[in-house]
């Protein structure tokens, strides 16, 4: 397979765009017993204000695993990612009533050799707070 | 506590072998909401080019939780895990996992810096298949909360 985007639409800067998901108690159970990250500030909220916690917190690499799929899904083909890096800057709070929604937004920030461009990502929570930005190198059309 | 600076670039043994499922990559692609075909339908993942089902990018976590175990739990090290958090990932892939892959990880702690009053523990891992063909490298950022050495 390949990527659908061609290297050669894209310019430096610009902006892919951006895609909100919600996230709920329920995904973290289900992404605990998928990833086999089975720490309780992901499930407990009793446990999750003990240890200092506001409230159930989403497991980053469940923010970072929704950030790929917006990668993937822009570029049409997940064996396009050649490195995809995260940093995680602040916590998903997953309240039991609502949940959280997120947004992810990428720009293109550098037309690589061969095809390939870096991308820069962030994820943003509904109050406003960045709390993961990543960074994807993809291989395209 | 601060960390045992005498880790830093200390390689550990491969970890068992682990057999990727398309189970489990379907279940790991529900998990984290992604509903690619490529994930759940080898009809769709031939179409595309690939041997078998393939696996989302982030999977590999699966993989950390069995290969850090012994260097994270390595009492000399003097991590405690009630102070650590995720600070970054980073992996870099040579082609995607696929069904039926058997992955064996070979880790090291590749650095332990201090930043402010915390610690940075940094664990990289090379991935390959039993075959000895390379899949990725997955690269993790612990940090560890307020054990920096103090100053002065």
């Amino acid at each position: 397979m390949g990527a659908r985007i061609a290297a050669k639409d894209l310019t430096q800067g610009q902006e892919l765009p951006s895609w909100s998901y919600r996230v709920v108690r329920e995904d973290l159970v289900r992404y605990a017993n998928a990833s086999g990250d089975g720490n309780p500030i992901h499930q407990n909220e009793e446990f999750a204000k003990s240890v200092g916690l506001p409230d159930v917190i989403a497991h980053g690499m469940h923010t970072m695993g929704r950030m790929g799929e917006y990668v993937t899904d822009w570029a049409g083909d997940p064996g396009a990612v050649e490195r995809f890096k995260t940093r995680f800057s602040a916590m998903v709070v997953v309240p039991a009533q609502g949940g959280n929604t997120v947004t992810v937004a990428g720009t293109v920030a550098e037309k690589l050799e061969g095809d390939r461009v870096r991308l820069d990502l962030v994820a943003t929570t509904q109050d406003g707070a960045s709390v993961a930005k990543g960074e994807a190198i993809v291989a395209l059309a | 506590m601060p960390l045992n600076k005498a880790f830093e670039g200390r390689e550990f043994a491969a970890a068992p072998p682990y057999e990727v499922t398309a189970e489990s990559i379907r279940e790991f692609a529900d998990a984290i909401g992604d509903r690619n075909p490529l994930y759940r339908d080898e009809a769709a993942a031939k179409e595309a080019g690939y041997e078998a089902i393939i696996a989302p990018p982030t999977y590999l976590t699966k993989l950390n939780f069995i290969y850090s175990a012994e260097m994270m739990l390595d009492p000399n090290l003097g991590l405690n895990y009630a102070l650590v958090v995720h600070g970054e990932q980073e992996y870099e892939y040579r082609r995607p996992v696929k069904a039926g892959d058997v992955l064996i990880a070979t880790p090291k702690i590749a650095a332990i810096t201090a930043k402010g009053r915390n610690e940075l523990l940094v664990t990289e891992a090379v991935i390959r298949t039993a075959d000895g063909e390379q899949v990725a490298v997955a690269r993790s950022t612990i940090v560890s909360r307020g054990t920096a050495p103090q100053e002065g």
